[in-house]
């Protein structure tokens, strides 16, 4: 952004916003919206209690475990689709309409299955994130030079090693968009999945300051959340960015 | 040439046909490559020569007829052979040191032995110095000599060389047929190699199998023998390489008008 000719750092318009929220909260319009000041500290009085921390730390466990699944299932998975015509026509279908599907309606059917627990939230993280990276991984196999793997076979490589040592690399932009866009909508299936549940992490804490109208305790675990989700898809951004160097060059 | 026996042949096509779903790429195929020679193939654009080529390199099955490579039928890729791709084949992602030893990686040598062996095929084909960088960070002779000394370093006997010079200028184009001739006097190898270019051929070939367009087999083999022996620099004048030059040309004139 560019102000009076002056280059301003990156997202320096959120002032701009920051500054318009306090005043509509300064200005007491709505009990909805207290003010940004009073948001920050409530965050920094509530970082330090226990349900808090307990609550990061059970978001941040059911985020890993989840993410964890729908990488080492959906990258192996997609690279199998990329490379086998059979396994792409049968299994297909089912990526895409589970990609499009309404997912959160599959959380209360989860909840019966697998309980109240983290391992319902952690397979609804692994049900949000694994199809992109499935596609992504597909599509990043599909356009590999096919001359790279005439020439792996030509020295004799295994499936194995084509696998680790050809298809793995030479899909990896893909790949990696993928899971950036996989870890962006995981973020959503841990939140969704401890708001259904209730009882659990960032659910809970929703569940009780809504229910007493505590808005600046929940608008500062809302902050909370954005800024792990925002940092976490810049973050795999930045890693996407590192190695497309070489993806205009394959 | 026909009652040597098969021991002498390093490789041997025996009748192979390809079809390519409609399309019959090879007909009833056969040739023999001697031991320590070096083949070209020569036809017109799609008659076949990397069909051909990959094939015995056992990339391709074919619909029928035998490969026999040191007495063996080829069922698939051996350590025994090694292809020079058309396009290169390199990875993008790795240096010219790691992509000149992948040939050996895949075959599970040790990385320091498999880098001192890349090294020196490295230095072989005049790209000391080079190592660290990425192919795209080269021109495309120095990729092309990448391939090359990637496909040296496994140490087959029989080299399969796709149109190896195709991405490189004319200059460079005659330093590297020198180095071939020195490689293939030295290096005790079979060449088989894939040209367009009838002086090309010539000018490096102990046998030229000209193939006719699709479906393709050899329509005639020449071995050029007297010149061979004869210093490098003045082969391009001997009046048998120029009588060669012109008798290839005859017979593939009809097929280009
Ligand atoms: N994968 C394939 N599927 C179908 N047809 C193919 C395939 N590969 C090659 N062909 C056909 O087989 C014929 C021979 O192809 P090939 O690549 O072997 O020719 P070539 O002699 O190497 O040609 P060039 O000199 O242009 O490289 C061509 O007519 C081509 O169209
Ligand atoms: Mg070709």
């Amino acid at each position: 952004m560019k102000l009076f000719g002056y280059q301003l750092p990156a997202m320096s318009s959120l002032l701009v916003w920051g500054l318009l929220w306090e005043i509509i909260g300064q200005l007491e319009l709505t009990f909805f919206l207290p003010a940004l000041s009073d948001v920050f500290i409530t965050l920094s009085e509530i970082m330090t209690t226990k349900p808090f921390i307990k609550a990061v730390i059970d978001t941040g466990q059911a985020f890993t475990l989840g993410t964890f699944y729908a990488v080492t299932i959906g990258i192996p998975v997609g690279i199998l689709m990329g490379k086998n015509r059979f396994i792409d026509e049968l299994l297909l279908p089912w990526v895409n309409v589970f990609l499009s599907a309404p997912l959160t309606a599959l959380v209360p059917v989860l909840m019966v299955l697998f309980g109240f627990g983290l391992k319902t939230i952690v397979i609804t993280t692994t049900l949000f994130a694994i199809w992109i990276i499935i596609l992504n991984t597909r599509a990043g196999v599909k356009q590999i030079n096919p001359a790279l793997v005439e020439m792996a076979n030509s020295f004799g490589a295994s499936p194995m090693a084509a696998f680790m040592k050809i298809y793995l690399w030479a899909a990896l932009p893909e790949i990696l968009s993928g899971v950036r866009i996989g870890f962006i909508r995981a973020v959503k299936g841990v939140i969704i999945g401890q708001l259904l549940i209730s009882i659990v992490g960032f659910g809970a804490l929703f569940e009780l300051y809504s229910q007493q109208f505590l808005m600046s305790h929940f608008w500062a675990v809302l902050l909370v959340l954005f800024a792990m989700a925002f940092t976490i898809s810049e973050f795999l951004g930045l890693l996407e960015r590192k190695v497309s160097y070489y993806a205009s060059k394959r | 040439m026909n009652n040597q026996t098969t021991s002498t042949n390093a490789v041997s096509v025996r009748n192979v046909f390809k079809n390519y779903d409609d399309v019959e790429a090879l007909h009833d195929l056969s040739l023999d490559f001697p031991k320590g020679e070096l083949t070209s193939l020569l036809g017109p654009s799609g008659c076949g020569k990397t069909t051909l080529l990959k094939i015995i390199a056992g990339l391709l099955p074919a619909t029928s007829g035998e490969v026999i490579v040191n007495g063996k039928t080829v069922t698939g890729p051996g350590p025994d052979r090694a292809f020079v791709f058309q396009d290169f084949a390199l990875l993008p992602w790795a240096s010219v040191l790691r992509n000149v030893a992948f040939g050996l990686e895949l075959r599970g040598v040790p990385k320091s032995e498999r880098e001192a062996i890349a090294e020196k095929y490295i230095a072989d084909v005049g790209l000391s110095g080079f190592e660290q960088k990425v192919p795209h960070e080269l021109s495309g002779g120095m990729r092309q000599r990448v391939g090359l000394a990637r496909a040296l370093s496994v140490n087959a006997e029989v080299l399969l060389m796709d149109e190896p010079f195709s991405a490189v200028d004319e200059q460079t184009r005659r330093k590297f047929q020198e180095d071939l001739l020195n490689l293939v006097k030295h290096e005790n190898k079979t060449f088989l190699f894939v040209t367009h270019s009838i002086e090309e051929a010539v000018y490096v070939s102990d046998q030229i199998a000209l193939l006719l367009p699709r479906p393709s087999r050899v329509s005639e083999i020449i071995r050029p023998s007297g010149f061979r022996h004869k210093p490098i620099d003045s082969i391009r004048r001997d009046s048998e390489y120029l009588d060669i030059v012109d008798k290839i040309w005859e017979s593939l004139r009809t097929y280009v008008e």
